[in-house]
């Protein structure tokens, strides 16, 4: 390895030693000043975060195992954000709550390393860096779930997410040895390129596709999510459903676009009825939903078959609109996860009539979470709308017109059970309404941060022509 | 700064205002100097389109062009021709008439205000634009606020009404944002770029399959909101649970997206469509017209009569539409704007006497001519004007109306006028009937003796409303002509096939 490989691999290393760094100083920070170690983390995380904007050069290492181009890097800058803001708005929670446990450090390590999973998944150059990238995103994030120890719900969740997730890489894996039977070869390049359409290579392919479908949690792979959302700590779940999800979209595009691309006319007729199946049933089951947690779960669920529309196209467009579409997904989750968050640790409430009449004593608060789901139901002018519209203009571009059809059904229905939340906050009125509170310094930055994004990513359009610029690389 | 992005500048710049309002005082004083701004506006753009149409013959005026998604050529397009010019003078009037009735709204004034121009907003930028995916934007803008505002503010079942109002409306619009892909995707038809600009667009023979297929998309996506039937039921239910503003805007100018946006991009856009599909709409707007008129005869609650009667007259704006001749165009753009400001003040009227009497039931209402007569006798004016009386606004609407229909000579069409033009019988019936049940008689509850007194703001108010309508009544000519040069492009492009 010489000098040049650090350079390329900076983003891995940087947070790498961030994460060992963070061992040695659970060991060393005495016991008495363990709070430090959130500002410590953040501090890390944010340098970390600042330094990933650097430009990268297109190029690959490990004899193509590894690879990175300026959209692979814009997608871990987005991912790094996400976490930042994430971070910020689980700082009060890991301080309240989780240091007294002793296991501040533990939170931190746990997610970067998960984090550490992604950035080798997305960046991976063959099947084995995929999966040692999967897994090693997935297996924190178990132990992530489970964090709560001394509640019976988080433990269950638990158990759950790590026996699911189990059995989706172990089909993922039968998947990839399948293709490797068709093909001869792990590396994208060589698949790609000795790829051809029969049964074998069929059947490897959808078997593959359900590792990545069960982190997307897209029907039918969806059965863990709302349990273990509901189970997890909320940061946890936020963590789910925004990073976790917005990497495996990632890589599922590339893979989709670039490797099974000789497939295309198949998996786009699977992609077509797994969309519509996943924004059905999504949408269905929120409408009945009261925890906040097991809503958002089916909210996210449902914006997973959106994100299939830009899928299916296959087109530069359908990538542009993709990242566009998950960049404004994850700050809009954020707000809304953020906003739940401050309130259950505040009150310990997490339904939906706890939230009655929260504008009255909380009106900031409420107006990000109305920000939040206008954004998620696609109300202009929040981003939402904007990431919406295109993506469906992705799959009308090939003629997708009773999907789009299909998709705007589902966009009213999605807005019933986002108008609920709304209604209770700014319509209902309660006798007990949850008091006025303020948030400390970390959760309000975390929320404004977002809210910044929700307003600013939509309206702001060169940002839409660059990933439009840079998305050329998956579609040559 | 151009003429027309300022109808989208001053009022965000006034929600901005508003913002840091502390009280009702301030903030209605805010939201009145903002809307008097606005409506300075519109009529200051009246006066220089006449003076830009004697020199311009382009098919919109005072067009400006700015960039804003550059890959899928989204622009921030503006301009107006006479129709639009109109409507977007009727959306001021309105609007400065409904911050004068909600003078004394005590729950949350400030966010009340708010919700108000951001609707204001939306329709604003709806009529000014001529790119289709900003024109969906605005339109969306508009809708969704009315959630908040017949949510928080309105009465009886509100949570009800807001949700089903705000259901069908997004629904609808997610309809049309399907249409808007197809005619977008379209769009380079002709060997040029894609593109969202109307009057681009306008050039573009889009094939006729395309046309057959997005044009029911399209015109059901506004229709609902012009109150087509069977897709009229948030109407009744919406306008009773509003608060009296939020009424007056929304049957006053809200509704009239529908008729404006069908006019001006499902028809001009995809004309062959409009000419396969006509006859299908042309029935349900026909059964519209009766049945509203009748859906009115038999209400007791002055709103629901009001919204029904509104389904009825905004049914023939989109029959006149659908009739696709020039003469009955004319008729049915009158009749939007006629309508408007008719059901405004209408809705202004019926709040006032709620206000007072706290029923809106016509049954328990009586004699009100003798306690509050300056109500009652505009209550009059506006019944004879909504039942088309010569002198009014309604009657030169109706009447462009019925002959530009009756100038189709199949079978058809003619039984379709004549099933319509029946309904103006049953409008006088209703009409007469609230007037002599609600305000002649014998005063039948004691109450109702001693009914405080009409103030400032609330003649204020009305005159703004009254004034324009009278003026329509007594002066059509003007408005015509505006509505009539505005025409000429649709007609060349539309009655072509």
């Amino acid at each position: 390895m010489d000098f040049n490989s650090f350079i390329i691999l900076r983003q891995e290393i940087l947070l790498l030693a961030i994460t060992l760094g963070l061992v040695v100083g659970e060991i060393f920070i005495p016991k008495n000043k363990k709070r430090y170690i959130v500002h410590l983390a953040l501090f890390l995380f944010g340098i970390h975060t600042i330094v990933g904007f650097c430009n990268i050069e297109e190029s690959s290492l490990f004899g193509g195992m590894f690879r990175t181009n300026n959209m692979i890097h814009l997608f871990k800058n987005i991912l790094n954000v996400g976490v930042f803001v994430l971070l910020l708005q689980s700082a009060d929670w890991i301080q309240e709550k989780v240091i007294g446990q002793n296991k501040g450090t533990e939170f931190f390590i746990l997610m970067f390393s998960s984090l550490l999973g992604m950035y080798f998944m997305i960046s991976s150059g063959d099947f084995l860096m995929f999966f040692i990238g999967l897994e090693l995103s997935t297996l924190p994030v178990a132990a992530l779930v489970a964090l709560e120890t001394s509640k019976r719900i988080s433990s269950e969740a638990g158990v759950k997410f790590i026996l699911s997730a189990g059995l989706a890489t172990g089909v993922s894996l039968f998947g990839i040895s399948l293709l490797y039977a068709a093909t001869g070869s792990i590396y994208y390049n060589d698949v790609m390129t000795t790829l051809t359409s029969n049964n074998l290579t069929l059947l490897g392919s959808i078997l593959f596709f359900s590792g990545l479908a069960f982190k997307i949690s897209l029907v039918p792979f969806h059965f863990w999510t709302a349990d273990v959302y509901e189970g997890a700590p909320i940061s946890t779940a936020s963590y789910l459903s925004v990073i976790s999800k917005g990497a495996a979209v990632f890589i599922l595009m590339i893979l989709l676009f670039t490797v099974l691309k000789p497939l295309m006319h198949i998996w786009q007729t699977i992609i077509y009825v797994i969309a519509v199946a996943t924004m059905f049933i999504g949408n269905l089951f929120a409408l009945r939903q009261q925890n906040m947690k097991r809503f958002l779960a089916f909210s996210s669920i449902a914006q997973a078959g959106f994100i299939l529309l830009g899928l299916i196209s296959g087109t530069q467009l359908g990538t542009a609109t993709i990242v566009y579409f998950v960049l404004i997904y994850i700050f809009s989750n954020l707000a809304a996860f953020g906003v739940v968050q401050a309130i259950s640790l505040q009150t310990g409430k997490e339904n939906r009539d706890d939230y009655n009449g929260l504008y009255r004593t909380n009106p900031n608060l409420s107006l990000v979470m109305m920000l939040a789901l206008f954004s998620l139901a696609g109300i202009p002018p929040v981003a939402g709308f904007f990431g919406k519209f295109f993506l469906f203009a992705a799959a009308a571009s090939k003629g997708y017109y009773f999907l789009v059809f299909l998709a705007v059904v589902n966009v009213t229905i999605s807005l019933y059970y986002y108008l609920l939340v709304i209604r209770a906050m700014f319509i209902r009125k309660s006798e007990d309404p949850i008091p006025f509170f303020k948030s400390k310094i970390y959760m309000r930055l975390g929320l404004i941060i977002a809210v910044i994004g929700i307003l600013v990513l939509g309206l702001y359009s060169p940002l839409y022509d660059y990933i439009f610029e840079l998305s050329t690389i998956f579609n040559k | 700064m151009d003429i027309l992005s300022l109808f989208v500048i001053v009022p965000v710049l006034t929600i901005l205002a508003l913002v840091f309002t502390k009280d009702l005082k301030q903030a209605r004083i805010t939201a009145m100097i903002g809307s008097l701004v606005q409506l300075g506006m519109a009529i200051h753009l009246i006066f220089s389109y006449f003076e830009e149409r004697a020199v311009n013959k382009s098919i919109m005026l005072f067009t400006q062009d700015r960039v804003w998604f550059e890959h899928f050529n989204i622009h921030f397009a503006t301009g107006v021709d006479g129709i639009s010019a109109a409507l977007l003078l009727l959306t001021s009037i309105i609007v400065l008439a409904g911050v004068f009735i909600s003078w004394k709204i005590d729950d949350l004034p400030k966010e009340f205000f708010i919700s108000l121009l951001v609707l204001a907003t939306g329709v604003y930028g709806f009529f000014i634009s001529i790119d289709l995916f900003t024109m969906f934007v605005f339109y969306e803008i508009a809708v969704i606020p009315m959630y908040l505002l017949i949510g928080i503010w309105g009465s009886g079942p509100k949570e009800y009404s807001a949700m089903k109002l705000t259901l069908m409306l997004m629904g609808a619009s997610a309809v049309l944002l399907v249409g808007i892909l197809g005619i977008y995707f379209n769009s380079n038809a002709n060997g040029g770029a894609l593109t969202f600009n109307i009057l681009e667009i306008s050039k573009v023979y889009i094939p006729f399959v395309a046309q057959k297929l997005f044009f029911p998309l399209t015109f059901i996506g506004f229709a609902v909101l012009g109150a087509l039937f069977p897709f009229h039921t948030w109407s009744p239910d919406g306008h009773a649970s509003a608060p009296t503003a939020v009424s007056m805007l929304h049957a006053g100018v809200l509704m009239k997206l529908g008729g404006y946006g069908i006019f001006r991009i499902a028809m001009f856009l995809l004309p062959e469509g409009a000419k396969e599909w006509s006859w299908f709409f042309i029935i349900l707007s026909a059964i519209g017209v009766i049945y509203g008129a009748f859906g009115a005869l038999k209400q007791t609650d002055l709103k629901y009569i009001n919204a029904y009667s509104s389904v009825s007259h905004l049914g023939m704006v989109l029959f006149a539409l659908l009739m696709l001749n020039k003469t009955a165009w004319n008729g049915a753009i009158l009749q939007s704007l006629s309508h408007g400001f008719m059901t405004a003040l209408f809705f202004a009227l019926i709040g006032m006497i709620y206000g007072r009497t706290h029923t809106r039931d016509i049954t328990k209402l009586g004699g009100l001519l003798k306690v509050i007569p300056f109500i009652s006798v505009i209550n009059v004016i506006a019944g004879l004007a909504s039942l088309g009386l010569p002198g009014f606004s309604g009657f030169v609407a109706e009447m462009n109306i019925f002959v530009g229909a009756f100038q189709h000579d199949e079978l058809f069409y003619r039984v379709a006028t004549i099933i319509s033009v029946s309904a103006i019988v049953v409008t006088a019936v209703y009409i007469l009937r609230v007037l002599g049940i609600m305000l002649m008689g014998p005063i039948n509850n004691a109450e109702f003796l001693d009914l405080p007194k009409t103030t400032w703001y609330e003649i204020t108010g009305i005159l703004l409303l009254l004034i324009p309508m009278i003026g329509m009544g007594v002066a059509p000519l003007w408005l015509s002509d505006m509505i009539m040069a505005s025409i000429q492009p649709f007609i060349k492009g539309v009655l072509k096939f």
